[in-house]
């Protein structure tokens, strides 16, 4: 029920936005976002854009893992 | 998109799993989950198979299908009797009330629709304004501040709302002071966090010294939220923890917990299988009174058959009892044919271990 699926801003029209999941394109409502853009990662729940996607949280935290990995490897 | 696909790195889940197993040592740790995509996940990945044998995941009330009492859907039923058309998801369409289904007196023919959300359904009310429309609200966290958009945009004069919305963090807490349920941490839900924030979830660790940790829906994500868990219980240590961080903030989304303070209030509310909650619901506030489709129709709570004879889902909905543990699992109740609320939707736990065959507890 709570499923959420993330894809990419296509398109922005007011407070509609294009989402494409992979292929699947859809609209979303994007009014319960502060601000959101155009080639911005959002998570789509019931046809609402709940989250925006951080790559570079993305980013920090598989390079945080990696180094906890080896870290803890070594341990 | 690249930094996200690293989550399904077969060659990180591999490193994960044996820190893991290096960490956990020979202790037994059993962390709960509360959140039906976490089954899936945990599921369809087989990530119970892949963890070492000392370390155990449950699941808890984590689908809104499963946990909707018999009353709600006997109110929707009733309203579909009378001639109204009900607006649900799809999931909530089987879900047993005290007699009938939505799918059974659909197929009586009343007019039940399936719609994937509650713009949908205004837009139904719209296309259709001399048919009087209720939209039967199932859901929790995630879910409520596309609803408390709609209403407070204003709804169609032909359309109300059968609030059935629940919160989950009273929930987890009830859980914790059952006593007699054995978990050393939560996995907290990432989507519903998303909402809340993490913020939401401090008192658990505060008040119960229970470990948290907001998990994504990815193997790798998983993974990593139990080596955290692990990891707090052997430095004896219980906070809040967010690996979901590409998603999940610390204040949550505040312009959708606005929406949803403005147009509703907490109130207490039954839970299947559970009973009454504190503080675990959500009401439709006065000024938008006129939506509630209790009042509008001057619907009668009923008392609601919630756990029919020989049904196990209120033991399976709080992790103590495996599915396969209920005598009814796979032989009277199975998706096609589901005779507890758990073996109803995709997100219930008995039916994603029906469907993916494995051991689930």
């Amino acid at each position: 029920m709570c499923l959420a699926v993330p894809g990419v801003i296509k398109e922005i029209r007011g407070n509609i936005a294009v989402v494409d999941y992979g292929g699947v394109v859809k609209e979303a409502d994007i009014s319960l976002l502060e601000s959101v853009d155009v080639g911005d990662y959002v998570i789509v729940h019931v046809g609402y854009a709940i989250t925006k996607l951080s790559e570079d949280e993305a980013r920090q935290s598989i390079a945080a893992w990696k180094e906890a990995l080896e870290r803890l490897a070594r341990f | 998109m690249l930094a996200f696909k690293d989550f399904r790195s077969r060659e990180l889940a591999k490193r994960a799993l044996g820190v893991i197993e290096k960490l956990a040592a020979e202790e037994s740790y059993t962390f709960m989950h509360v959140c039906g995509t976490h089954e899936q996940a945990i599921t369809r990945h087989g990530l119970r198979s892949l963890l070492p044998a000392n370390i155990k995941l449950i699941a808890g009330p984590g689908c809104p299908v499963c946990v909707t009492p018999a009353s709600e859907v006997d109110a929707a039923v009733a309203l579909a009797e009378e001639g109204k058309v009900v607006l649900t998801y799809g999931d909530a369409l089987r879900v047993p009330g005290s007699e009938l289904s939505l799918a059974q007196v659909r197929a009586k023919g009343c007019d039940v629709r399936v719609v994937y959300s509650i713009r949908e359904a205004v837009k139904l009310a719209q296309a259709e304004p001399e048919k009087e429309m209720v939209f039967f609200s199932i859901g929790l966290d995630t879910t409520a501040p596309s609803v408390a958009a709609e209403i407070a945009r204003g709804l169609p004069e032909n359309l109300s709302i059968l609030n059935a919305l629940r919160l989950t963090v009273p929930v987890m807490e009830l859980l914790l002071g059952l006593g007699d349920l054995r978990f050393e941490g939560y996995l907290a839900p990432g989507h519903v966090s998303a909402i809340i924030g993490a913020k939401a979830y401090e008192v658990i660790p505060q008040a119960y010294g229970m470990p948290v940790v907001i998990s994504g829906f990815e193997p790798l994500d998983l993974l990593l939220s139990v080596a955290m868990l692990i990891k707090q219980v052997k430095e004896g240590s219980a906070k809040v923890e967010n690996e979901y961080s590409r998603a999940v903030s610390y204040e949550g989304n505040l312009r959708a917990q606005e929406l949803v303070n403005k147009v509703f209030e907490v109130a207490t509310t039954q839970w299947r299988g559970i009973g009454r909650v504190p503080f675990s619901g959500l009401k439709l506030r006065e000024e938008y009174a006129e939506w509630d489709a209790r009042r509008r129709y001057a619907l009668k709570e009923s008392r609601g058959v919630d756990i029919r004879p020989g049904c196990s889902c209120h033991l399976v909905i709080i992790g103590k009892l495996s599915p396969q543990e209920c005598r009814m699992f796979g032989s009277v109740c199975t998706p096609a044919k589901p005779y507890g609320p758990c073996m109803v939707s995709q997100e219930g736990t008995c039916n994603v271990a029906y469907r993916y065959s494995q051991q689930v507890v």
